[in-house]
């Protein structure tokens, strides 16, 4: 074990304990950027930095070891000025239209720059210009807003393989792109919208959602993604009793199956649900005409039908084909009823197609 | 006129790097048949006692360095860092110019001390022509023989300066960005492909023949007490003799001047000097006196670096020029951490303000604090350095400054 003084207090941690660990462990608050346990790390948006006793420089707490008898100050008069300097040069840089953004609440940078009282950058000249039509239904991309953190990028590459994106150019012209900077459509994206997920403002957001509701005006409803039978987590976001987006919870506890990763349909396949066109009583057809009816009339009716075709033409003469939108379980039932109270092996699945 | 002292270009045309025969004519490659007879570890030892620090900038104990490399069951590699992107240095090139032989040489003596046959040579881009030298000379030492089985490869920059970075240039030669990585773990023990690896500068490497060959007190006994041997300087600017020389490092900067450069141009008074390359720090007149070794140097706030030295006669524009430098480091940054990708940019932009006449006080001040961040929170050296040149010169040449604010 390895014993440090964290901000007048002393801690034990294990070796190879990284210090923004320890630092937490001492019941310091340290902000962050690029870091994200989930993602390969970074150690590049230096607001994590720390004051180790005896190094020159300040050191960033996501990338450094713990060593034994580290004396460190998470909050001291050049942590303080560092963290500050950088939350202006970043606003300096950042489409600061807070009013009508997406994120606003849930954002990093405003976060941060309530913390450290910075109202306004000094070093406002020319910002940048990065901007660019991306004519994807799902992905918002406002890099005007990107504070080029990589947690997209290690997302894309770590979380879902896909490795659409990367950073293109140097210096201050470094951005976000795809393959040589065309569409996201003609990449190798398959918009399961995990960068949205890691980015820490608002330049990646759900064009699905935009102009529903932020983050503080809805409610999260945690439940269990319909499109298949994986099982993945996911919060529906609920806002007047409608639901106007969904969004991934990364607790292991809470989303065991994906840890808030989803796919496509998953994050932006949602708005079948207040869908005026969807069914939402059973239909029976008489006549060659569907009407309405209630599900006990509807369950009945297909019962009786059930029977009767049984009884007529024997068990085999019905077959029964189920989802992959239901749940394992549910499947299993299905096949079950086929078995055991139709008779029949005569069970398929569209997810074997 | 002062002497130089050669020891690295003491056969400088009069060998052709190309071919391994002359250089053997000359004492070569017995250096690499020393070490090679040696214990691995006595190697390092000898390496370490000679004193040699490292010639690209940093002044590390390659002995020391070398030590760090646990030897396990993995690959291990040697990488000579021949990016040489600082503006005004050429030693590195002058040497593989005049003496690859012994940078050959010395590579394969670091192969014996750390058990590897690998060896990168990772060469500036701006220099294809020697890309060629390098080549013919790796072949002509392999079919002498004098390298046994130690093989070595070039490969190419694309002209980012931050390659120079140890790590930005193993990023590099894997085919990644040039984009630095955060240290710990050091290359020694987590470097090329994740594998233990040495990367030292090309005169690093050059100096280990003659070490081997002459001792270590040998080496030892030239130059400063804590920063030993010879130094490869390139003169660039307002100098009568701007071209290269390699002199003790006990040497002075007044004596580099004066008596080797000739001093200044056209008769024309003194203003500034700065050495190690744009990231140096601006040296005033009164300081010339400074031995060039790396501590003498650090001692007056400068850094010996590369060993650029390039001098500013009495009509030159300081503003004008460390707003040139910012334009250079604005450009160069690779844009991974937050203090240089945007730092560099602003500092650019307040320095033109500045030059342009345009600023206040109130600028001066955002400059100095920007300055201090971008030094205490940036990832690698370059955002590091960056604004040396800012403070040097609002430190020494402030009257400057405040001519140009309104």
């Amino acid at each position: 074990m390895l014993k440090l003084t964290i901000n007048d207090k002393e801690i034990e941690v294990p070796r190879g304990t990284m210090l923004l660990d320890a630092c937490q462990q001492a019941g310091a608050d340290i902000p962050t950027f690029c870091y994200d346990p989930d993602l390969k790390l970074a150690g590049s948006c230096r607001m994590c930095v720390v004051e180790v006793q005896g190094r020159r420089n300040l050191q960033a707490s996501c990338v450094t070891p713990c060593e034994n008898n580290m004396i460190v100050d998470t909050e001291s008069a050049n942590v303080v000025e560092a963290r500050k300097i950088i939350l202006e040069l970043l606003l300096a840089r950042h489409k600061l239209n807070c009013m009508v953004c997406e994120k606003v609440g849930a954002c990093k940078l405003q976060e941060y720059c309530y913390r450290y009282d910075v109202k306004e950058s000094r070093f406002a000249g020319e910002a940048a210009h990065f901007t660019r039509e991306d004519p994807n239904p799902f992905i918002e991309r406002d890099y005007d807003k990107c504070i080029m953190c990589t947690r997209c990028v290690r997302a894309c590459e770590g979380i879902t393989g896909a490795q659409a994106i990367n950073v293109k150019d140097r210096g201050h012209h470094a951005k976000i792109s795809t393959i040589f900077d065309g569409k996201l459509a003609d990449s190798s994206c398959v918009f399961c919208g995990q960068c949205i997920m890691v980015c820490p403002v608002g330049a990646l957001t759900s064009k699905v959602s935009m102009g529903k509701g932020r983050p503080f005006e809805y409610e999260k409803v945690l439940t269990t993604c319909t499109y298949c039978g994986t099982g993945c987590m996911l919060e529906l976001n609920v806002k007047d009793d409608t639901v106007v987006g969904v969004t991934s919870n990364r607790d292991a506890q809470l989303s065991p199956v994906n840890k808030g990763a989803l796919c496509v349909k998953g994050r932006f396949g949602w708005d079948f649900i207040h869908y005026k066109d969807r069914l939402t009583t059973p239909l029976i057809r008489e006549n060659g005409q569907l009407r309405e009816a209630s599900w006990d009339e509807a369950l009945d009716y297909a019962a009786n039908r059930l029977n009767a075709v049984k009884a007529q033409h024997g068990p085999d003469s019905i077959a029964l084909f189920s989802s992959a939108r239901v749940t394992n379980e549910e499947n299993y039932l299905a096949q079950k009823m086929a078995r055991v109270a139709i008779g029949t092996n005569n069970v398929d699945h569209c997810a074997r197609l | 006129m002062a002497e130089e002292q050669r020891v690295l270009l003491k056969y400088a045309d009069q060998i052709d790097p190309k071919i391994a025969e002359d250089y053997i004519k000359v004492g070569g490659y017995k250096g690499l048949e020393k070490a090679r007879s040696m214990d691995r570890k006595a190697l390092i030892e000898e390496v370490k006692k000679s004193g040699l620090r490292g010639r690209g900038g940093a002044g590390f104990n390659a002995g020391m360095k070398w030590s760090f490399v646990p030897i396990l069951d993995e690959d291990r590699y040697v990488v000579c860092n021949f990016d040489e992107g600082e503006p005004g240095t050429y030693k590195d090139r002058i040497i593989c110019e005049k003496n690859a032989q012994a940078l050959l040489e010395g590579m394969a003596i670091c192969g014996a001390a750390i058990a590897s046959n690998h060896g990168y040579i990772y060469c500036r881009g701006e220099y294809p022509f020697v890309v060629e030298t390098l080549k013919e000379g790796i072949q002509s030492a392999k079919a002498s023989g004098a390298l046994g089985d130690f093989n070595i490869e070039v490969r190419m920059g694309a002209g980012a300066y931050v390659c120079g970075e140890e790590t930005a240039l193993i990023e590099s030669i894997e085919g990644h960005r040039g984009e630095p990585r955060f240290k710990p773990p050091f290359p020694g023990v987590a470097g090329l492909w994740a594998h233990p690896t040495v990367v030292n500068n090309v005169e690093t490497f050059a100096c280990l023949p003659y070490i081997l060959t002459n001792g270590a007190e040998w080496f030892a006994g030239i130059g400063a007490a804590k920063y030993p041997g010879t130094k490869v300087l390139t003169l660039t600017g307002d100098v009568v003799n701007a071209t290269y020389f390699e002199v003790p490092t006990d040497y002075n900067l007044r004596d580099v001047i004066y008596k080797l450069g000739g001093g200044v141009k056209g008769g024309k008074k003194l203003k500034a000097v700065q050495v190690g390359g744009t990231s140096g720090a601006f040296i005033p007149e009164q300081n010339l006196d400074t031995p060039i070794d790396f501590d003498s140097m650090s001692a007056i706030g400068a850094s010996l670096g590369s060993g650029a030295v390039f001098v500013m006669d009495e009509t030159r524009d300081i503003v004008d020029i460390v707003t040139r430098i910012s334009k250079f480091f604005e450009h160069e940054s690779c844009g991974k951490c937050n203090p240089c990708r945007e730092g560099t940019w602003r500092c650019r932009e307040i320095m033109e303000k500045i030059n342009a006449g345009k600023a206040g006080q109130k600028d001066i001040d955002n400059l100095m604090i920007l300055s201090r961040v971008m030094k205490n929170a940036a990832l690698c050296g370059l955002g590091q350095a960056a604004p040396i040149p800012i403070d040097s010169t609002l430190q020494h040449f402030a009257y400057e400054y405040s001519c140009k604010l309104n």
